[in-house]
């Protein structure tokens, strides 16, 4: 008798359910087509959770924060999801990359093998079998627009198409630019392509379109082992100034060019280039 | 177990090549680009040095040289206009330039040299302008009315005052050659993120090298168009011309050793992945034909040229093969530099190939036909303007 009771009282609350699962979906696609139609208050992405502190309100044309980013080598675990992340946001045309993850292996006999095949985007999920010897050490090391203090690129281009805003970006402005590759040659760390759709010279901008809305880079966003860190050294509270702060191991990437990047590396291995 | 004693040596070359180095940005349309304003600096040099340097056996080839490097230079944006990803923008290189770009000085540099070298070329041929222009009719006099400036005074004095301009234009027109391709250079020298461009030797390298293509190039055409349209050649010029030709390739040569043997001397952290390049990828184009085949035979066969004095047939025989192979010697320098310099990637660990495919946008088709049209418009100039002293229109003068 119980057991009836229940199982008239379960199909009850399934038809209840039905009936609030269809009131819902209506009501959510009215709701939604209206927003389509009319515009909401407040954009979407203000929604989220404010990632980077005081960027919202910041409507100046630049603000007066000093960004910097920090790759944590000993952490990266080459799962690639920065990199699908990075060419969802950007739908980055198939074999360029704007950003990558590279695999190091040293072996017994100190020999370093290097490979990022498709740019890590499928991740490592396999090992390496061409390696002869006994394998001593391996790690991953994620590669992105460093934003350079002192940009090659911004130094060679013939139109001013790429520049460099006051808070530190270098940014290229796509309707300017004449595709002519001089950056890409003088770029020492070869984070530059040119976009074959668009004609134009492309690279990672560490999302600034994100950051200005106060959201961090999106393969920030993405990273489940936090190896990359995003903020604002003029925050004494950011996680990047008390790294830079604090004694740790860190480099950038070809000091000797002089190019001082703002992409710093936390225990980086002198096997890099 | 061990581990690196040798801090570096532990950067082994193991073919990996960063994900965006696997193509070749600047290929044959920037291997042309230098190539063609080398000769037409070259070329011009050849006509300074008997306007201005008074090298009088240089005479019958003195003003073809100016026509024969208009020719190539108006051609010179051609590659480049190609090349861009928007040929559209071209001319905001000169209307809103970056002032801290090497590039962006081109438009200006190349449109002074223009000038310069078309004002030049006016007041050369004011007379024979004037002189053709008496017999042509209909366009063809209005075209000659221009080239002579309006001016049908051809008196003496007027005459002396065309040779004080055409001094004075020759004479900045050195310099400015000069800077134009020793600019050309340094678009490649400037790039310290490349460690075979980044050298301050770069610029005089480029220019030497203009400077032998350039001579090369004037031997070929004088001889080719004198002995195909059936005249006289004159040995003595073709002789000052080897012996110039020689002078250059020396001081070219030697430079272009001197450059590499410099890296190699030094050994810095650039130099194993030159080491690589050169005993690689760029072996056979830099050292079995670009400096073995082309360089060392062409060198002992000018300095035997120079010295000896060959009977005039087998000066004229041996004269056009040489500066063929100084003219390819040259395209070889610039592929090597252009092309080669990219092959490496900057991972600094690995090379990338290269291989020109006939049919593309920058292809080999579009190479031949760019390099091609000078010879053309050189062709349609002589229509105009009498390439030689002896032409009809010349003697009229």
């Amino acid at each position: 008798m119980k057991e009836n009771i229940d199982i008239v009282d379960i199909k009850k609350e399934i038809q209840k359910d039905r009936r609030a699962f269809i009131k819902n979906v209506l009501s959510g696609t009215i709701a939604g087509s209206l927003l389509m139609v009319i515009p909401a208050g407040a954009a979407l992405d203000q929604r989220l959770p404010e990632q980077l502190p005081g960027m919202r309100g910041d409507d100046s044309p630049f603000t007066e924060k000093k960004f910097a980013f920090i790759v944590d080598v000993t952490a990266c675990i080459g799962c690639g999801s920065c990199c699908v992340a990075d060419k969802n946001e950007y739908n980055v045309p198939d074999g360029n990359y704007r950003t990558w993850v590279e695999r190091y292996i040293i072996d017994d006999h100190d020999e370093v093998f290097v490979d990022s095949p498709n740019g890590g985007l499928d991740g490592y999920t396999k090992a390496r079998t061409d390696i002869p010897h006994a394998v001593r050490d391996t790690f991953f090391v994620p590669k992105l627009c460093n934003m350079c203090e002192k940009p090659s690129c911004v130094q060679v281009c013939p139109v001013g198409a790429t520049y460099k805003t006051e808070d530190g970006f270098i940014l290229i402005d796509k309707s300017r630019c004449v595709g002519c590759g001089y950056c890409i040659q003088a770029c020492p760390y070869s984070v530059r392509f040119l976009n074959p759709v668009s004609r134009t010279a492309e690279k990672c901008t560490w999302c600034y379109h994100r950051v200005r809305k106060g959201l961090l880079p999106a393969c920030v966003n993405v990273c489940p082992v936090h190896a990359r860190k995003f903020g604002d050294l003029n925050d004494k509270n950011s996680e990047v100034y008390k790294i830079l702060r604090e004694p740790h191991v860190i480099s950038v990437l070809k000091p000797g060019m002089g190019n001082q990047p703002a992409l710093h590396y936390l225990g980086l291995r002198r096997e890099v280039v | 177990m061990s581990v690196a004693a040798h801090g570096e040596t532990i950067a082994a070359v193991s073919n990996y090549i960063f994900p965006n180095d696997f193509h070749v940005h600047w290929s044959l349309m920037i291997v042309l680009y230098p190539y063609i304003t080398g000769l037409v600096a070259g070329a011009f040099i050849v006509s300074s040095l008997y306007h201005v340097f008074h090298i009088k056996s240089l005479k019958p080839v003195a003003r073809f040289s100016l026509l024969f490097a208009l020719a190539f230079l108006i051609c010179a944006t051609w590659p480049l206009l190609n090349h861009l990803g928007h040929p559209e923008r071209a001319m905001s290189m000169m209307l809103t330039p970056n002032p801290t770009s090497a590039m962006a000085g081109f438009g200006y540099i190349y449109s002074a040299y223009f000038i310069v070298l078309l004002l030049e070329i006016i007041f050369i041929f004011r007379p024979v302008s004037v002189a053709l222009g008496q017999k042509a009719t209909g366009g063809l006099k209005t075209l000659y009315s221009v080239l002579a400036i309006g001016s049908d005074n051809v008196s003496a004095k007027a005459l002396k005052l065309d040779h004080k301009i055409i001094g004075f234009l020759a004479a900045i027109g050195i310099p400015m050659a000069c800077f134009l391709h020793g600019y050309v250079g340094f678009i490649f020298g400037g790039i310290k993120a490349n460690p075979l461009w980044a050298t301050p030797l770069m610029p005089l390298i480029f220019l030497l090298s203009a400077c032998v293509s350039g001579i090369a190039g004037i031997i070929v055409a004088y001889i080719l168009l004198r002995k195909l349209s059936g005249k006289d050649i004159d040995v003595d010029c073709v002789q000052t011309l080897i012996k110039f030709l020689w002078g250059f390739f020396i001081l070219d040569f030697t430079f272009e050793m001197l450059e590499l043997f410099s890296h190699f001397y030094m050994a810095n952290h650039h130099w194993h992945t030159l080491e690589a390049l050169y005993s690689g990828p760029l072996y056979n184009t830099f050292w079995v034909a670009q400096v073995g085949i082309f360089s060392v035979i062409p060198f002992v066969f000018l300095m035997f040229m120079s010295l000896i004095r060959f009977k005039d047939g087998l000066l004229l025989f041996f004269a056009p093969v040489i500066s063929v192979m100084i003219l390819i010697q040259v395209l070889l320098m610039r592929w090597n530099v252009v092309v080669g310099g990219q092959l490496m990637s900057k991972s600094e660990r690995g090379a990338t190939t290269f291989h020109p495919m006939w049919l593309e946008k920058e292809g080999i088709l579009p190479a031949i036909i760019i390099m091609v049209a000078p010879v053309v418009i050189l062709w349609l100039i002589g229509k105009v303007l009498p390439f030689w002293m002896d032409d009809k229109g010349a003697e009229a003068a």
